[in-house]
Parts: C-alpha cells; sequence; structure tokens
C-alpha cells in the first residue's frame, strides 16, 4: 500500500496541473446547468395562432382575446379565409388555425350550440398536439363563461355535471425546473467523470507512459485505484458545486437528505469511472475513448428517463433501461429532491448500482493488462 | 567473481499470428555487461526485449532475468530491472523531481533514499537549477539521461535500453554513453538496442539479429575479424543485406 499515495499525488498533480481538465470539471457543468434548464422546458410557450374569422362578432372578438390573454398563443395572423390562414402554416408563420364560421354568434345564441375548427401543423406533434388541447380548453371554458352570461345559474342543472380538480403533488407548482436540474446534473456528473477516466488513462497508451509503469512492479489495482480515487472526489466536489447552483439559482433544496444522495452517489460514481476505466482497457486512441464514450452516452440520455418518461416507452426499451445506470441515479435524484424520500425507499437502486459498480470494475481490472 | 549469468534465452520465440517476430534465440548475458543488441527496423530487438522485461509472454522457448522466469515470475523481474523505452516516457506535466519521486515510490524507497539520491542524479547531470521544471520545458537531450537516470533510480541489477539515443546530437550521445559506462562501473548489467554502429563499438559484447534471429554474438574486436571488416558498420552491412523482410 505504500506506492499508492505517490501514485496518487502524481494524479492529483497531473490533473490540476491541465487547465483544460479543471474547466471541463467545474466550470462547463455549472453554466450547462445555469443555461439548459431554461431551454429544456416542456411546457409549449409561443404558439403561433392564426385566426380565421368568418363571423366578426363581438362573441368571436372576446374568444380570440381570451385565447390570445392565455399566454401561450401568440396571435400571427387575423385573416378572412381559410386559405391565407393555411398559406400561413405552409410559411411556418403559424402552428395553429382557428377558424370561426360565419354566424358563429347568432348560431350560438339561437341554437344554442356552434362549432368551430381547429387545424394545427403536425409537424412538430408535440406542439400540435398539446397546442389543440390547450386551445380546446380554453374554448370549454369560453364556453362556459358565454352560458353563465345568459342562464343565470339554472336552479336545476340540465345535464348532469363532473367538474374535475386535481392537486399536483410533490412539485405542486409543476415547476418543471425541480424536475430537470437535479436530473441533469446526474447526466453532467456521468459525462465528466465516465470521459476524464477513459480520457486520461488512454492519454498515458498514447504518450507511452503506460507502458514505463508496466514494466515496474506496480500492483494493478493499486494503478487503477490511483485512477479513480482523484476522479471519484472530483465527481463529489462537481456534484456539491451542482447542488450550490441547485439552490442559488433555482432555489431547489431537497426536500429529502443530502446524505442520502451523497450516499448514493459515492455508490454510483464508481459505477459510472468502472465505465470509465473500461472503455479506456478497449481503446487505444483518445479519439476511439471519446466516440465509444460518447455513442454509450447519447443511449444512457435518451434512455434515462430524464427528458422522455420510462413508463411510456415500449416494453423492449423499458427493459433496456435496467442496464443504464444513469436512469437508477436520476430516478434516486427525483424521489430524494422532490418527495423527500429516505435510504430504505431507495435501497433497492442501491443495491443495483452496486452491482453495476462491481461487475464494471471487476471487467476493467480483468481485462486491464501488464503484458500481453 | 566468477562470470556470473544474469539473463539468458533458450529458443525464444515470439510470433504474432503467422508472422514470427523472433525466431529461436539463445544467448546469455553476464553481469555487468554492456550487451548490445543490434539489428535493422524490424529485425524483432523489441519484441526480444519487451518479453524479457514481463512486456509480452513469449509464445515459446524459456528465458529468466535475475533469476526468475519470464513465465512465472515476471513481476518479480519487475523488482529488478529498469527499462527505457523507445518512446521517450518520463511525465512531461510532472517536473523533474516530482518523477523521481515516483518512480522511487513506486520500487518501495523511502523518502530519504529519494531524496538523496534525487539530489546525487541532479548533479551528476548539472540539473540542479532544473529540478523544480516540468519535464517538457527541457531539450530532449536532457529529457534522455534524466530518462536513463531515472531507469536506474532504484539501484536494479539489470536495465534495458532499447534505442535510448534516437534523435539526439553526437555530443549527447556521447554523454550519454558516459552515464552507461558510469552504471556498469557500480555493477549494473546494460542490455541495450541501437543501430549506431559506433555504439556497438562501446560494447562489451554484441548479437545482430536478421528477420528475427540472432545471426553473429562476439566482442565488437572477434566480430570485425571474423567478418573481415574494418568497422561494424561494415559487419552490420554484410549480415543486414541478407535480410528478407522490413518494417
Amino acid at each position: 500500500m505504500r506506492t499508492l499515495p505517490f501514485l496518487l499525488r502524481k494524479e492529483f498533480r497531473q490533473i490540476f496541473r491541465d487547465k483544460a481538465i479543471v474547466r471541463m470539471i467545474f466550470i462547463m457543468p455549472l453554466i450547462q446547468l445555469m443555461i439548459l434548464p431554461w431551454a429544456a422546458d416542456y411546457e409549449i410557450k409561443n404558439i403561433k395562432l392564426s385566426v380565421s374569422d368568418h363571423d366578426h362578432s363581438p362573441y368571436s372578438r372576446q374568444l380570440v382575446s381570451k385565447i390570445t390573454s392565455s399566454g401561450y398563443f401568440q396571435l400571427t395572423g387575423y385573416t378572412d379565409s381559410y386559405e391565407q390562414s393555411l398559406e400561413q402554416v405552409e410559411k411556418d408563420e403559424a402552428d395553429l388555425i382557428l377558424e370561426i364560421p360565419a354566424g358563429f354568434e347568432k348560431t350560438l345564441i339561437k341554437e344554442d350550440e356552434s362549432t368551430l375548427f381547429i387545424a394545427s401543423n403536425a409537424i412538430n406533434g408535440v406542439k400540435g398536439n398539446l397546442g389543440s388541447a390547450y386551445l380546446r380548453s380554453i374554448i370549454q371554458d369560453f364556453n362556459r363563461e358565454v352560458r353563465l352570461e345568459w342562464i343565470q345559474m339554472p336552479r336545476f342543472s340540465p345535464q348532469t355535471q363532473i367538474e374535475v380538480t386535481s392537486s399536483n403533488w410533490f412539485n405542486p407548482l409543476m415547476n418543471y425546473k425541480i424536475f430537470m436540474v437535479p436530473g441533469m446534473l446526474v447526466l453532467l456528473l456521468t459525462m465528466v467523470a465516465t470521459n476524464l477516466t477513459a480520457i486520461n488513462i488512454v492519454k498515458e497508451k498514447e504518450i507511452g507512459t503506460i507502458e514505463q509503469i508496466n514494466v515496474t512492479p506496480v500492483k494493478k489495482y493499486h494503478f487503477i485505484l490511483s485512477k479513480l480515487i482523484p476522479f471519484w472526489v472530483l465527481g463529489m466536489i462537481a456534484m456539491t458545486l451542482g447542488f450550490l447552483v441547485a439552490y442559488f439559482v433555482y432555489g431547489i433544496l431537497p426536500v429529502g437528505s443530502y446524505l442520502t444522495i451523497y450516499g448514493f452517489a459515492a455508490v454510483y460514481l464508481f459505477a459510472v469511472l468502472g465505465l470509465g476505466l473500461l472503455i479506456s482497457t478497449y481503446a487505444s486512441t483518445q479519439q476511439q475513448a471519446m466516440l465509444i464514450s460518447f455513442f454509450i452516452m447519447m443511449v444512457f440520455v435518451l434512455l434515462s428517463g430524464l427528458y422522455t418518461s420510462i413508463d411510456s416507452m415500449p416494453e423492449w426499451a423499458q427493459w433496456i433501461t435496467r442496464f443504464n445506470p444513469v436512469r437508477y441515479f436520476i430516478e434516486v435524484m427525483r424521489m430524494v429532491v422532490l418527495k423527500g424520500s429516505g435510504l430504505a425507499d431507495i435501497k433497492y437502486h442501491l443495491l443495483i448500482i452496486t452491482g453495476f459498480a462491481v461487475v464494471l470494475n471487476s471487467w476493467a481490472i480483468f481485462s486491464y493488462r501488464k503484458r500481453s | 567473481m566468477p562470470e556470473q549469468v544474469i539473463i539468458s534465452a533458450r529458443n525464444l520465440t515470439k510470433r504474432f499470428g503467422h508472422f514470427t517476430a523472433v525466431d529461436t534465440i539463445s544467448f546469455d548475458v553476464m553481469r555487468g555487461e554492456i550487451f548490445g543488441f543490434l539489428g535493422a527496423n524490424g529485425a524483432g530487438k523489441t519484441t526480444a526485449m519487451r518479453m524479457l522485461c514481463g512486456l509480452l509472454i513469449p509464445t515459446s522457448g524459456e528465458a529468466s532475468v535475475a533469476g526468475f522466469d519470464v513465465y512465472k515470475h515476471n513481476e518479480d523481474i519487475k523488482k529488478n530491472i529498469g527499462y527505457m523505452s523507445q518512446k521517450f516516457s518520463l511525465y512531461e506535466d510532472l517536473t523533474v523531481k516530482e518523477n523521481m519521486e515516483l518512480y522511487g515510490g513506486i520500487y518501495g524507497k523511502d523518502k530519504k533514499y529519494i531524496k538523496e539520491k534525487t539530489a546525487s542524479i541532479l548533479k551528476e547531470l548539472h540539473l540542479e537549477q532544473e529540478g523544480d521544471k516540468l519535464v517538457k520545458s527541457l531539450p530532449l537531450g536532457w529529457k534522455q539521461k534524466l530518462a536513463f537516470s531515472v531507469a536506474i533510480f532504484h539501484e536494479p541489477e539489470i536495465v534495458f535500453l532499447d534505442e535510448p539515443t534516437g534523435g539526439v546530437d553526437p555530443v549527447t550521445r556521447r554523454e550519454f554513453w558516459n552515464l552507461i559506462y558510469e552504471a556498469a562501473d557500480k555493477g549494473i548489467t546494460v542490455f541495450v538496442t541501437t543501430h549506431y554502429m559506433d555504439e556497438a563499438e562501446y560494447c562489451s559484447r554484441v548479437s545482430i539479429m536478421v528477420d528475427g534471429k540472432i545471426e553473429a554474438m562476439d566482442t565488437p574486436a572477434e566480430l570485425r575479424k571474423q567478418y573481415q571488416s574494418a568497422s561494424m558498420d561494415d559487419v552490420f552491412l554484410k549480415l543486414a543485406r541478407k535480410a528478407t523482410r522490413s518494417e
């Protein structure tokens, strides 16, 4: 064990002498954490709406003003014909068309019903879908108001109505940032830890210093520990900085305990560092290492449940996510930060991630050879 | 002191697929010798050396280094040898002193040993002022000498040098060989590959490898006589011309 401190001192010296690495560990994740959550917004805003109003009645104007005052829509056209509105969609000046037929107000009053037509641009399916859903609920609202206006609260309701009220547990204001920031923190941590370890070792291969180490009596596990420990420490520091940003920029404080998160992170980091190590034993140049880890990261991110819910993935994709360590940490983060889960609630996750750490590191140690 | 065999190889062979890089070579190196391992590029020198250092597993044959078998006790061999590879391999982003501290530590030397040894090496190389400079800031010739000093920092029994003077000027090469002589005087056996034939003259004994086989092995003087050549350069050309493979 006497050689380990010498190896560790070497690693720390090299890391802190490399400005690019220090930047990659500390500054990059912080900046990303400050910028990305604002951009990765689930809510659809600024939907461009073109209204073709054939009615020009007080009601139709009232409806349009109600829609625009909702904050989700931006009135980009107020035309006289559906064709004109459609042209706007073709030019990408509008995402949605609302057609108000001639005599809209009249039929509504006379016959107690009227029709509206909504057409949406489905190239961006999410936007089209959500846009027409928002629009429909605004119109319903409008409908209710209109009725209230002319029938003074009927004593006997002509039709039974079911009113739904909902409350959002754990994230009452549906603030997506509370949901996204902890998850992004996990991603950043994973990327930094995996890449740095992989590249660090492959760099030694490229320069040839690893051969000099292999020809010494250094024990394999000493060498590997000397690579894992520094990046483990840096990962913990990077995560702490991330939590500071989460608190000071987004006001996010975990409902649960930091201790639970750090405990999980301690094991998690060993798992992803082991992955980096494994990549480094298979790659012989830094480009190769980058490419492999980039590919793995891509899969990890898309199948992590950060952007898309795992429950709505097809069966086989859900099955793949079980082999994704990122998924477990994101779940744990959300459980602890939003719900206040404790160690007992995440013990299943902890067990799995321990498995990852053991398997990945043993595999890496096994495939790292001091001689070929 | 009777002559003592410190490296011995018997029919040592390394194949990579169908390519036989080292073909049944046999030789003995005596303690305290400067053994020159010559050959053209691609002759198999480096492969042979890497097997002896425990970096490559031989395909067949036997070899022992410092009394340890290359198959079973390769990690014991590593405790007793120093190695300087073709590629310059000190850590460029560490200072001269930090490199020495690292390698001293790896070989299990204590702080006191490291400190004293570092001071004496820096003095010997006249690099007292450069001890705290990053290795990358030094000129190549200095780096080579430094790499050699680091390779024998832990006072091994044998030091393996793989083309240690590639790319340095004649003056520095001369100085480098002075260091080799000093190490040999201290009892360190030197196993050196080179393709500078003037350097071959400095060796106590040389072997010349052609296409994976050892074609000739003796003292430089004997070889010149045997091949009726005025210099090692001639001897080498006569032998190497037979080569059928190149890099």
